[in-house]
């Protein structure tokens, strides 16, 4: 445990010791902070709406603008996400900085634990920018916390997912352009398998549309929290992990 | 405290070590010479169990390197080829890294990073950035690295690789210095190097070891016969050759050339004789001004050559008999 407290650290350093930090938090405060307005502003607009209609149908804040919002953060960290994990192990073997890892007293599930951990809070931390918007909602509503947390338990276990796959596809290449560049491609085509189920009715699509990191996401953001979807998120999360150890070993193997 | 019998590794293509057993004692500082691509970073890599050997046993500090990596890993600093180092962090917060890596309790940490860079020479940089030193420094923050959490065995590749003749000199004193309370094992294809700071020799080519001796031993290792130059100043060279020729014991005498006024010679011994003294006395007998009488030992370069050449003879000639 101390061993992946110890890398997660240092890949916290490594971060916020560079640009990519702060760069990333800043182009998803960007995003973010778009798709904030423009929620905000079609819900007000929508709202008006509705009352010169003579309508008196209140709106919830949580399904108009939390819950498209919190989709949205999903699909950014997507584009964001091989961004964090792309160094991860690509870096260390290209600079041969892995010899050092492998030749400490370690075992190589706690250089991975340690690894992603330390993605993983990279992650939350650019997640974090987006609590700043939806928090200003409380200023002029009352939205309903559950959903917004569930959302959030949602979001964090897709990024981790996603993070999980760019560690391994990080630790299968000395090139960090070819490890980023293969995350957003697995996880892009992940995200849209789910569009096989709306052509198509045979169970193998519905299979497939399993399969996609996005279908899962849903109910969350709805504060519904499944356990159907909470088992996928961390079978896939223990799936990436485990084939990065794999991988991690048959370095020593293929050297 | 290394102990390694039968190694081999063997990758899709080729062998790069094989089949090469060899002792080491404590306290030894052994250099492992070898050309490029000889295998000698394969073998150390098999040592630090980064690579697993394909065949044979390897023990480090007495513990096996596949049965109990971690216990080996615990007992060994190992300098890679390039020294593993994050160019974005300080020195001192890399070497507490590696310091907690290396599991040493935390209250210990601050201190053993002191003391490894007050014996690397490197507190005054302590703060800097590690992308910002120099190659010499770099290599010196790679073997702070390695000493960190004082290990019994030292592995290091090719420590001086890349440093300039001063950084050099000033690396082997350090590897020097810490012989006795460690023992050493160090690559490189420097013969000077090794001639300079080991104890024993162990030369690798094509990855089979060729020979394990001391650095003595290897210097007298081609026939008994001994080479001395001879220098005499201000006598015309037949009558200092003639006289040469006629000392017991000299097999041949070869001109060489030598300052201006001065008649210089290679002179050969038969098997068996030691001629040095007995030259030195017919010149000052003659009256002559002797200017340098100095034996030549056959350099570890000569003797490296030698056999790693007649290794590859001995390889092609079983090639062709297959």
């Amino acid at each position: 445990m101390k061993n992946i407290l110890t890398i997660c650290g240092r890949e916290m350093k490594a971060y916020f010791a560079s640009p990519i930090a702060y760069l990333l938090m800043a182009l998803f405060g960007l995003i973010f902070g778009f798709f904030f307005y423009s929620a905000t502003a079609f819900f007000v607009m929508a709202g008006m709406r509705s009352q010169m209609g003579g309508q008196n149908t209140p709106m919830s804040v949580n399904e108009y603008v939390i819950a498209p919002l919190l989709g949205n953060a999903g699909v950014v960290g997507l584009f964001l996400i091989p961004l964090i994990s792309m160094r991860l192990f690509a870096e260390e073997k290209r600079s041969g900085t892995i010899e050092l890892l492998m030749t400490s007293p370690l075992n190589d599930w706690e250089i991975v634990l340690g690894k992603w951990a330390g993605a993983m809070t990279m992650y939350l931390c650019i997640l974090a920018i987006s609590a700043i918007n939806v928090g200003m909602l409380w200023f002029w509503g009352r939205p309903d916390l559950r959903p917004i947390l569930t959302g959030y338990l949602g979001l964090i276990l897709q990024g981790g997912t996603i993070l999980a796959i760019g560690t391994f596809i990080s630790s299968t290449t000395k090139n960090q352009i070819i490890a980023g560049g293969a995350t957003f491609a697995v996880c892009l085509l992940l995200w849209v398998l789910s569009w096989v189920t709306s052509y198509n009715e045979a169970p193998w699509a519905a299979a497939i549309a399993y399969c996609s990191i996005l279908t899962h996401f849903e109910p969350f953001s709805r504060g519904i929290i499944d356990t159907k979807d909470l088992v996928f998120y961390l079978t896939a999360i223990f799936l990436g992990l485990f084939m990065t150890a794999r991988s991690l070993d048959s370095l020593r193997w293929r050297a | 405290m290394i102990k390694v019998e039968g190694l081999t590794k063997r990758y899709a293509r080729n062998v790069a070590v094989k089949n090469i057993s060899f002792e080491v004692g404590k306290g030894e500082i052994v250099g492992f010479l070898g050309k490029n691509g000889a295998g000698k970073t394969t073998t150390m890599r098999m040592l630090t169990c980064f690579l697993p050997p394909t065949d044979g046993t390897a023990n480090v500090a007495g513990f096996d390197v596949i049965e109990q990596p971690l216990e080996v890993k615990k007992n060994i600093g190992y300098l890679p080829e390039t020294p593993p180092l994050y160019p974005e962090m300080e020195v001192s917060s890399y070497l507490r890294f590696v310091a907690k890596l290396k599991g040493i309790p935390n209250g210990e940490i601050t201190k053993r990073v002191d003391e490894v860079c007050e014996r690397t020479a490197i507190a005054h940089v302590k703060n800097t950035i590690i992308g910002k030193l120099s190659k010499g420094y770099k290599q010196r923050v790679g073997l702070a690295q390695a000493l960190i959490h004082n290990p019994p065995v030292l592995i290091l590749d090719e420590p001086t690789s890349g440093l300039d003749p001063e950084q050099q000199r000033e690396a082997r004193n350090l590897i020097a210095s810490l012989s006795g309370d460690h023992t050493i094992i160090l690559s490189t294809h420097i013969l000077s190097e090794v001639e300079q700071s080991c104890s024993k020799v162990i030369i690798i080519n094509d990855g089979r070891i060729v020979a394990v001796d001391s650095v003595a031993n290897l210097h007298n290792r081609r026939g008994a016969s001994e080479t001395v130059l001879v220098e005499v100043a201000g006598v015309p060279e037949h009558e200092v050759r003639g006289k040469l020729e006629l000392i017991t014991g000299v097999a041949t005498v070869t001109p060489r050339d030598g300052r201006e006024g001065t008649a210089s010679f290679e002179v050969r011994s038969m098997e068996h004789h030691e001629i040095r003294p007995d030259i030195a006395r017919a010149i000052v007998h003659a009256g002559w001004n002797l200017t340098e009488l100095r034996a030549v030992g056959e350099s570890l370069e000569e003797v490296f050559l030698e056999l790693t050449k007649s290794e590859q003879g001995v390889a092609a000639s079983t090639e062709a008999a297959a």
